[in-house]
């Protein structure tokens, strides 16, 4: 009969073979963070594909947020590298690179939406402003181009057009959920960000702002990071999940087989206390 | 296990699977729940397997391994793409997502119906990903929708307040509106009405004439009878562990 071993569980540590059928578009490796006596992220590695929703779950503290601040290059970590297959631009660390080269590089190439509008928003600009803000950061100048892709911008997020020079201190929690989509799009980022998108919102406007990403990802191949303590949320958007616990991944995998056949006993006790 | 497999010589393969075994670990129980064993056939272009076992004999099972919902404990299943060979049993994560999106398919009778997207949006979905174009996609999600008997004034509705019935026809039509290479049937006919189940195996049989691969569980066989070159018998669950057999 064979013994259960709970350390090693089937399926978790192996390295599968590659046919190599997609090529990912950021690469993280051995990322190593930490804040004190606390260890937020002990060598986590992370792969993106291009298209794709990657979930990232766990409870508090478990590093997903801190990983997803390394994503956009918020904080330096105290080892690992990180890597965006962008055209064009040789293969460098990014963490190497210094606080203008970083600011260009998120203005041009990551879009993020955080939890609370406060951090992505000038509460007191028009919701336009806020997303022209992003495009004049990245060079453009015109104002004619400016309004009109900021229109877009906040049409494709499904933001009411009428509203558009409302401030978003005016605005509801979806609607300043959709600035701050409508600004992380703006320029067709490599990657776009996502912490906790929908929490806080009531369940209805929540499925609102979900099928907006929904429609984002399908329609325009958009390739998303998603942190959510919400199986639901991750369960409904993720292509692959990433379970992670005091800074580490215990587990990855398709988000079904996550689901439907989680290995390790942490993601097990996860989804059952969902399900 | 015993897996009884009625030989023949197989077309161009597409898939040979080998020695595949499934279990359940199970941490918060400490067991394991052991669901087939050592499971061997081979699928080629254009052939239909139909899998038969009594309830809990692991034929839901074996499909969702196949398709990766599962992971396997051992064995292999070699399946053959257009870029080479690929185990599906250790391929990584995101080939089995490519693959899924090119050319496997799993057809359930359950829908994962998505919040505030109408029925017609949900069939055409497999198209509009294929590179069609809206307009396009959606006119040949009705023609689908239209064979598997929902009515035209459901298509604009959303299928999470459908009956059980209607939402499974919805299901059908997606699953099966972009032709794939290998399909994996999991009761896909179960409470389907007469007209809906023709439909169905018009279009597998269409399939079946294509080259599509076929290998599928089916509530009520003789539906199918026509389309099977070979069956699979698959024998009943062992017995999980008792606690005092596992390991500490």
């Amino acid at each position: 009969m064979a013994a259960l071993n709970l350390d090693n569980p089937v399926g978790v540590t192996r390295q599968p073979p590659r046919l190599m059928l997609a090529e990912p578009i950021l690469t993280m490796r051995s990322v190593i963070r930490s804040y004190g006596d606390v260890r937020a992220l002990a060598g986590v590695d992370a792969t993106v594909y291009p298209g794709e929703v990657l979930g990232i779950v766990g409870e508090s503290g478990s590093g997903k947020s801190t990983l997803l601040r390394m994503m956009n290059l918020e904080d330096t970590p105290d080892a690992g590298t990180y890597q965006l297959a962008l055209p064009g631009q040789e293969d460098r660390n990014l963490f190497t690179l210094d606080r203008f080269e970083r600011r260009m590089l998120r203005a041009h190439h990551i879009g993020i939406v955080y939890q609370n509008p406060h951090l992505g928003l000038l509460m007191n600009h028009t919701s336009s402003g806020n997303v022209a803000e992003r495009l004049l950061i990245a060079g453009k100048r015109n104002f004619a181009e400016l309004r009109e892709r900021a229109r877009e911008s906040l049409d494709a997020s499904e933001f009411p057009i009428e509203r558009m020079d409302a401030r978003p201190r005016e605005l509801s929690g979806g609607m300043q959920q959709r600035v701050q989509l409508a600004k992380a799009i703006a320029l067709e980022p490599a990657v776009l960000l996502l912490d906790e998108p929908t929490t806080g919102l009531d369940v209805s406007v929540q499925a609102l702002v979900l099928d907006t990403l929904k429609r984002l990802q399908r329609d325009r191949k958009i390739t998303m990071v998603l942190v959510s303590h919400d199986l639901g949320v991750i369960r409904t958007m993720a292509d692959r999940v990433m379970v992670m616990r005091r800074g580490e991944v215990v587990e990855q995998g398709l988000a079904d087989q996550i689901f439907q056949d989680p290995q390790h006993e942490y993601t097990q006790q996860l989804v059952h206390a969902k399900l | 296990m015993n897996v009884h497999v009625s030989t023949q010589a197989s077309p161009a393969p597409v898939l040979r699977v080998e020695g595949l075994s499934k279990q359940f670990e199970m941490h918060h129980l400490r067991r394991t729940l052991f669901a087939f064993e050592n499971i061997g056939f081979e699928l080629g272009e254009g052939e239909f397997i139909l899998l038969k076992g009594e309830n809990g004999a692991g034929k839901s099972t074996l499909l969702r391994t196949l398709y990766r919902s599962y992971l396997p404990r051992a064995g292999h299943a070699y399946y053959h793409t257009k870029e080479g060979v690929i185990d599906l049993a250790s391929a990584a994560d995101v080939d089995i997502a490519v693959l899924r999106r090119r050319e496997i398919g799993f057809v359930t009778q359950f829908l994962n119906a998505r919040p505030r997207v109408a029925a017609e949006e949900i069939v055409a979905e497999p198209l509009r990903l294929a590179g069609m174009p809206h307009g396009q996609a959606l006119s040949e999600a009705r023609r689908w929708l239209a064979a598997f008997g929902v009515k035209p004034q459901l298509w604009p509705a959303y299928p999470s307040t459908f009956s059980g019935g209607e939402q499974q026809k919805v299901n059908l039509a997606r699953a099966l509106i972009l032709p794939q290479r290998m399909l994996l049937l999991d009761e896909p006919t179960a409470s389907l009405d007469r007209s809906a189940r023709k439909a169905l195996v018009e279009r597998l049989a269409e399939l079946k004439a294509s080259g599509v691969a076929m290998i599928g569980v089916f509530h009520h066989p003789e539906d199918v009878a026509g389309l099977i070159d070979r069956e699979i018998q698959l024998e009943t669950i062992r017995i999980a562990d008792e606690p005092d057999d596992v390991a500490e």
